[in-house]
C-alpha cells in the first residue's frame, strides 16, 4: 500500500474512534453547565439590574430553559454545531469569539514551551544515557526530579524576582512593549519579533521546566533501550566513533517514543498554561479561564474546557498519524 | 491492551520510566515484598525522600503545639523580614500574620489534601479498573470510553471548573482532585487485571468455586498492586501541586491557610517582600520532591528489571 493511502486510512480510522469520545466530552460539558449555579436567565436578570419572577419565567421560556433536560441537550448540540458556545455578559461578546481571540496567544506559548522542553530534555537525556550509572547521570537525574517537583507558577514568580526585579533584564509580564520597544510607536519586523521574544522567555521557561524533566527521563530510557539492539553492536564493531553511533544509530531510533509523547502532553501543558498565564498576565486562554473563575462566568469556563479538550483530541489524532508515518510497522488495518 | 489503542487514552501519564513495573508472582509474594523493602531501604535517594517527608510531617503535627492560635490571626508588626525578631523567626506578612505559623499549618492542609485526594482517586480507579478488566465485554468497552473521555479533558482545567462549581472547601477540593486523577489508576489496574485474570492461580481459584468478589479482592488485586503503589506516591505529589495551584488562583478553602494561598497573597508584594512567596514555594518543592524520590525508590525496588540501567 502507498504511504499516503496508508496514512489516510489510519487517520480516518482513528478519527472515527474519536467521535464517541468527543460526544462524551460534549455531554460532560453540558452536565457541568447544568450543575453550575445560575442559568442564562439569572445572568441576564443580573445584567439588567432588576427582574420579576414573571420576566425570569418568560426569559426561561424564550431560551428553552424550562424544557426537559434531553431537549436542552439537543439545543446545546445544535448550538455547538453552529459554533456557538453561548454569550458572555461580562465581556459583552460571544464566548466563541472571545476564545478565538485568546487562542493564538496560548498556542504560541505552548508551542514555544514544548519545543524548549523537547530540546533541553533531549540534551539532558543524552548526557544521562552517555554517562549512565556514573555521577553526571545521577546529578542530572536528581536535577530532573527537582524540575518535576517545582510548581510552574512559583518558579515563574521566582524568575520574575531574579530577572525582572533584581537584574532588570526581562519584563515581568505582558506580551509586548506598549508603544514599541524604543518608545517611538509600534515596532516592525525584526525589532518587534525580538521584543515579543523578550516577553516570551520567562513564561515559556516556567511552563517548560516540568516537561524538561519528563523528556529528559524519557529520552534517557529510550536511548538506553535503543543501545541494546544488535545493529548498535554491529556499528560499534565496524569501528564507528562512539559519537556517530550515538547520533546516527541510537538517537534516531530513540526519537520515536519521545516525539510521540509530545502530543500526549498537550492537555497537561494547557493546564499549566492556565496558572503560568495568570502569573505573567499573558493574554491567552488560561488567563481568560482565570478571569472567568473570578467572575464566576461559567459559559466562558466551560467553553475553554470544551475547546481545550477538542484540542487535545485533535493533537492526539495528529500524533497517531505522525507515529504511523515515522514507523511504517504500525498497521493501517 | 492492544497495540493500536486509541491515542486519547494516553494523556497525562506519570513520569516515564516509572510506569509498568512488573507484577510479582503470587507464590513468592511475601518474600518478594521483603526483598523489595530491603532494596528500597538500601537506596540512598529513597531514604532522603523519606527523611524529608518525615520532617514535613513532623512540622505539620507540631503546628498546634507551637502555634495553637489561628494562623490567620494578626500577631505582630506587618512585613517583618525573616530573622529580625525572635518571636517571629520567619517574619510576618502584609497583615502581620506569622509566616512560620502559616507554613506549619499549611503543611497540614497540603498533606491532608494530598493523601485524601489520592485515596479518593485510588478507590475510584481501582473499582473501575478492576470491574472493567475482570468483566470484559460491553462493560469494559463502556468504562474504557469513560476513561478516554476523562483523559482527553485537560485535568487542571476540569479541576478548576469542578471546584468553581462546587464552591471551594477542603472537601470539594479533595473530591475534585480525586475525580480528575482516577482515570490514570483505572487504566493501570485494568491492564494488570486483564493480564492476571487468565493466570493459572486465578483459574485454579475459580476452579475451587470461589466467587468473583473473592477472586478479585484476594487473588488478583494483591498481585496488581506494585505499579499502583508506585503511581500513588506520584499521585500524592501531583495532588499537592494541584491544591497549591488552585489556592494560588484563589480557589482554595477560604477558611484555612495553605501554601498556595500564601504564595497568592505574597505575590502582590513580590517586589518588596519576596520572602513571602519564596518560603511557602520552597516547602512545596521539598514535599513534592520527597514524594517523587520515594516514588522512584519504590519503582526501582518493585521492578527488578530496571536495576541493570542504574
Amino acid at each position: 500500500m502507498t504511504t499516503p493511502g496508508r496514512l489516510t486510512r489510519r487517520f480516518l480510522r482513528t478519527a472515527l474512534q474519536a467521535i464517541p469520545t468527543v460526544l462524551g466530552i460534549v455531554i460532560l460539558n453540558f452536565l457541568l453547565l447544568q450543575l453550575a449555579p445560575g442559568d442564562a436567565a439569572d445572568v441576564m436578570a443580573a445584567e439588567s439590574g432588576t427582574a420579576t419572577e414573571e420576566t425570569l419565567a418568560a426569559l426561561r421560556a424564550r431560551f428553552g430553559l424550562d424544557q426537559p433536560l434531553l431537549l436542552q441537550l439537543l439545543g446545546y448540540l445544535s448550538n455547538l454545531a453552529h459554533f456557538s458556545l453561548g454569550y458572555s455578559p461580562r465581556y459583552n461578546m460571544p464566548v466563541a469569539e472571545l476564545i478565538g481571540q485568546r487562542l493564538p496567544g496560548t498556542l504560541l506559548l505552548m508551542a514555544t514551551a514544548l519545543a524548549l522542553a523537547f530540546v533541553v530534555g533531549l540534551l539532558l537525556g543524552l548526557v544521562m544515557a552517555a554517562t549512565a550509572g556514573r555521577w553526571p547521570d545521577r546529578v542530572v537525574s536528581v536535577l530532573a526530579l527537582l524540575f518535576y517537583s517545582i510548581p510552574g507558577f512559583w518558579i515563574g514568580l521566582m524568575l520574575i524576582v531574579l530577572f525582572s526585579v533584581t537584574l532588570g533584564w526581562l519584563p515581568s509580564g505582558g506580551y509586548q512593549t506598549i508603544g514599541g520597544p524604543s518608545g517611538g510607536g509600534p515596532a516592525e519586523g525584526l525589532a518587534a519579533l525580538l521584543d515579543r521574544l523578550r516577553y516570551m522567555v520567562l513564561p515559556a521557561t516556567s511552563l517548560a521546566l516540568f516537561y524538561v524533566a519528563i523528556y529528559a527521563r524519557l529520552a534517557r530510557a529510550a536511548l538506553l533501550e535503543a543501545q541494546t539492539h544488535d545493529y548498535v553492536r554491529t556499528a560499534r564493531a565496524k569501528g564507528l566513533p562512539a559519537w556517530t553511533v550515538m547520533t546516527r544509530h541510537v538517537l534516531r531510533n530513540a526519537l520515536l517514543p519521545v516525539t510521540t509523547m509530545a502530543g500526549i502532553h498537550l492537555g497537561g501543558i494547557l493546564g499549566g498554561a492556565v496558572v503560568v498565564e495568570t502569573v505573567y498576565s499573558w493574554p491567552g486562554l488560561g488567563r481568560l479561564a482565570y478571569e472567568a473563575v473570578m467572575a464566576r462566568d461559567f459559559s466562558i469556563l466551560l467553553g475553554v474546557l470544551l475547546l481545550s479538550s477538542l484540542l487535545v483530541i485533535a493533537a492526539n489524532l495528529l500524533v497517531d498519524v505522525l507515529q504511523a508515518w515515522l514507523d511504517p510497522r504500525i498497521e493501517a488495518s | 491492551m492492544p497495540k493500536t489503542s486509541s491515542p486519547a487514552l494516553a494523556a497525562a501519564p506519570p513520569l516515564p520510566a516509572t510506569a509498568n513495573p512488573a507484577a510479582g508472582t503470587p507464590a513468592a509474594a511475601p518474600r518478594y515484598g521483603r526483598r523489595a523493602l530491603r532494596a528500597f531501604l538500601r537506596n540512598p535517594t529513597a531514604i532522603a525522600g523519606l527523611v524529608l517527608l518525615a520532617l514535613v510531617m513532623l512540622g505539620a503535627s507540631l503546628a498546634p503545639l507551637f502555634y495553637p492560635d489561628d494562623p490567620l490571626g494578626m500577631v505582630g508588626r506587618p512585613l517583618l523580614w525573616p530573622g529580625r525578631q525572635w518571636s517571629h523567626p520567619l517574619g510576618t506578612d502584609s497583615l502581620g500574620r506569622d509566616v512560620a505559623a502559616g507554613l506549619m499549618h499549611g503543611a497540614r492542609i497540603s498533606l491532608l489534601v494530598g493523601f485524601a485526594a489520592t485515596c479518593v482517586g485510588l478507590s475510584l480507579g481501582i473499582l473501575v479498573g478492576a470491574v472493567a478488566g475482570y468483566r470484559g465485554g460491553w462493560l469494559d468497552d463502556a468504562l474504557v470510553r469513560l476513561i478516554e473521555i476523562f483523559q482527553a479533558v485537560p485535568s487542571f482545567i476540569l479541576l478548576v471548573v469542578l471546584v468553581a462549581i462546587a464552591q471551594p472547601s477542603v472537601a470539594t477540593i479533595v473530591g475534585a482532585i480525586g475525580i480528575v486523577t482516577w482515570p490514570t489508576i483505572a487504566r493501570l489496574v485494568r491492564a494488570e487485571v486483564r493480564a492476571l485474570r487468565s493466570k493459572d492461580f486465578v483459574v485454579a481459584a475459580r476452579g475451587m468455586g470461589y466467587g468473583h468478589g473473592r477472586i478479585i479482592l484476594r487473588e488478583i488485586l494483591p498481585n496488581a498492586m506494585p505499579p499502583v503503589i508506585v503511581t500513588s506516591s506520584v499521585m500524592v505529589a501531583s495532588a499537592i501541586l494541584m491544591e497549591a495551584a488552585l489556592s494560588f488562583m484563589g480557589l482554595g478553602d477560604p477558611n484555612t491557610v495553605s501554601w498556595g494561598s500564601m504564595i497568592g497573597a505574597g505575590r502582590e508584594l513580590l517586589r518588596t517582600a519576596w520572602y513571602l512567596t519564596a518560603l511557602p514555594g520552597l516547602l512545596i518543592v521539598v514535599t513534592v520532591l520527597a514524594l517523587n524520590l520515594i516514588g522512584d525508590g519504590l519503582n526501582d525496588a518493585l521492578n527488578p528489571r530496571l536495576e541493570k540501567d542504574s
